[in-house]
């Protein structure tokens, strides 16, 4: 028998009983499209995570003031200002591994230009930012060192607000306030996209640190030197550990902690942030294997059953056969070939369904989809395993019938 | 040369603690072109006889010559391409696939046999053609009546030319008439050349075979040439005469 007329006989076999050979793909089906969609939108989500710990900047320390406690009572992180501009400069100085500290203030206000206003956020920065952020200045110029020091009215903005703010005129040299303070814009930011959170980041203004504290955000802030957050770039090829550990016991030298007492700031690691998503989608894939190993081992259970029930039916076919000339080998290969076909068919209809989930979800929740195409194929060719592997013994006990007894069979 | 040659061909089975004789030491010789009737009660070894001669079954001890081959010394593998291409079978529950046409059901034994698809379409319809049934080619079993369907079974036994035809109580499952009109199809056959070995209780059936051997409990015990069979074909045609007169 010719390997075509084995798969056009195959085929045939299971055009016969249609409803019964859905059922029985059902279950390869069913396992393999769990298995595309939950890889494809897991690796699109993690592309995406990855992408947006990329966009903040590598080797980044976050800093913030942390809980405190006075007389007992524990505020909550942020409460008071405890890092300072002193605390940047000295980590700057003091710790060898640190590129760069970008100290910064964060607030939101509404900002007006000409007949146009927008609520967006407001940093105050210096220029540590740039280097840190990897963010450069698309348009116009970075603020000069001296603007920052004397906290001149000069802005740089984000495109979404240069968009709103001045469509398509060029934003440069113009001027906008910000609660109710004017400032110039030298600068238009390069676009930076969403955030890890989700944010617009091209939504933002950008002001000089000691002119966002006096007269923007800062206002009613106890401490006058207080920051809102410091990042710490480290330099390239440093272990982040080891500058956390740096920063952590000269902020706490700094901050005159007792050994007794906890931080008054935290810090995050980014990197750490990335392993442990790492870490997750690892764990992720293993359980998406031992799912996926489990459905196709059932699907093909269901595969062995209902073969097995074929062959019964099929016995005085199978006589017949042998009579007309048919080896062992051919009944073999016919009835594996249904068996495999019904996994083949199994698994490539569990990767359109699956593919069009993935795409379904990855639409509603506004993430990328990533198909990978080896995901793809090693399902297809892993549910044909699946159908030589369990359509083996049903095959197995086929060829090996009598032809008296089959062809006797009633 | 005979086509069919035994040597003290023996058959034992065992069932539990006894040996079922079910032949023993049977010598025969068949002639290319003879039309036998294999004859003889249930349990006489007949059926035994005619698994060993179409090569399904093995014997226990002597030898079995088809067409001058020591079939019985072959394996498996073997067998089955010695039956693909010598032997012919018909069944008495015919055993068509339901699911395949004629033509179809007709092409299984080529398929076995690696035949290119339009060598084995025309062959196919040839064969449906020397049985009378051209005109059904695409017809499935059941919507045929049984002797067509016997009809399309003997197409599937001729079309790989076999050298013997080899039918297992051909007409058990169909009316007297229509057993004659089959008989006529095989007695044709045999004037064609064709060497036809049916296994029958019917004595009926067995008038119309040129030669024919009994068996009982394992042994031939007669082995008689009828030097005038019945004509099958002028039967039927007395029949149709009686019918006509009486309509």
């Amino acid at each position: 028998m010719t390997l075509g007329d084995a798969v056009v006989s195959a085929l045939d076999a299971l055009r016969l009983h249609k409803l019964r050979s859905a059922l029985t793909m059902l279950g390869i089906i069913i396992g393999v499209a769990a298995v595309i969609a939950m890889v494809a939108v897991g690796g699109g989500a993690r592309e995406q995570v990855v992408a947006q710990i990329r966009s903040l900047g590598a080797n980044l320390l976050v800093v913030t003031p942390g809980n405190i406690t006075q007389g007992g009572v524990r505020l909550g992180a942020g409460a008071a200002s405890t890092l300072t501009d002193d605390d940047a400069a000295a980590i700057m100085k003091e710790v060898p591994t640190v590129q760069v500290t970008a100290p910064f203030l964060r607030g939101s206000t509404q900002v007006v230009a000409g007949g146009a206003n927008w609520a967006t956020s407001v940093y105050g920065i210096d220029l540590g930012w740039h280097e840190a952020r990897e963010w450069e200045v698309e348009q116009g110029r970075a603020f000069e060192p001296d603007e920052i020091a004397r906290g001149a009215q000069v802005a740089l903005i984000g495109q979404t607000v240069a968009r709103t703010l001045y469509g398509g005129a060029d934003p440069v040299g113009q001027e906008l306030r910000a609660r109710n303070v004017p400032f110039r814009v030298v600068g238009v930011m390069a676009k930076k996209g969403q955030s890890t959170f989700g944010q617009d980041q091209d939504d933002v203004l950008f002001v000089p640190l000691p002119a966002a504290r006096q007269r923007v955000i800062g206002r009613n802030m106890t401490n006058a030197r207080a920051i809102g957050s410091l990042y710490v770039k480290v330099r390239d090829g440093e272990s982040l550990a080891d500058a956390e550990t740096d920063v952590k016991a000269l902020l706490r030298q700094r901050h005159r902690l007792q050994p007794n007492q906890e931080d008054d700031f935290s810090i995050r690691n980014l990197a750490d942030i990335a392993a442990t998503r790492e870490a997750s989608a690892r764990t992720l894939a293993l359980l998406l294997a031992a799912v996926a190993g489990v459905s196709l081992a059932v699907g093909g259970i269901g595969i062995m059953n209902i073969m097995l029930v074929s062959v019964t039916e099929r016995t005085r076919e199978i006589g017949l056969r042998l009579a007309l000339g048919a080896r062992q080998g051919d009944i073999l290969r016919q009835f594996l070939f249904e068996a495999t076909g019904l996994a083949v068919i199994g698994g490539a209809v569990g990767v359109l369904i699956g593919v069009g989930v993935a795409f379904g979800v990855s639409n509603a929740a506004g993430w990328p989809l990533l198909i990978e195409p080896q995901s793809v194929v090693l399902a297809v060719v892993f549910s044909g395993i699946v159908g030589v592997f369990f359509g083996w013994y049903p095959a197995l006990r086929a060829s090996r019938l009598d032809p008296i007894e089959a062809l006797r069979h009633t | 040369m005979p086509v069919v040659e035994t040597d003290k061909l023996t058959r034992l089975y065992q069932l539990g603690d006894e040996t079922v004789r079910a032949l023993v030491d049977v010598d025969l010789a068949i002639e290319a072109g003879d039309f036998v009737a294999v004859m003889g009660p249930s349990g006489s070894g007949k059926s035994t006889f005619m698994n060993v001669i179409g090569c399904l079954d093995r014997p226990t001890s002597g030898s079995y010559r088809l067409d001058g081959e020591l079939v019985s010394a072959m394996d498996g593998d073997a067998l089955a391409a010695v039956r693909n291409r010598k032997i012919g079978f018909v069944f008495q529950q015919f055993h068509l696939l339901d699911r395949l046409d004629a033509l179809a059901n007709v092409e299984l034994p080529m398929i076995y046999a690696d035949a290119d698809k339009k060598l084995r379409r025309e062959r196919a319809k040839a064969a449906l053609e020397r049985v009378g049934l051209g005109t059904r080619l695409h017809h499935r079993p059941t919507q045929l009546s049984g002797g067509q369907q016997q009809r399309v079974a003997i197409a599937r036994a001729l079309v790989n030319n076999p050298t013997i035809l080899l039918a297992d109580e051909p007409t058990g499952a169909l009316d007297s008439r229509t057993s004659v009109e089959l008989m006529a199809l095989f007695q044709a056959l045999n004037r064609e050349g064709a060497t036809v070995i049916i296994v029958t209780h019917e004595a009926d059936i067995a008038t119309y075979a040129r030669r024919v051997i009994r068996f009982r409990d394992g042994h031939v015990v007669s082995d008689v040439r009828q030097d005038t069979p019945a004509d099958a074909a002028a039967e039927l045609a007395a029949l149709l005469a009686i019918q006509e007169a009486a309509e």
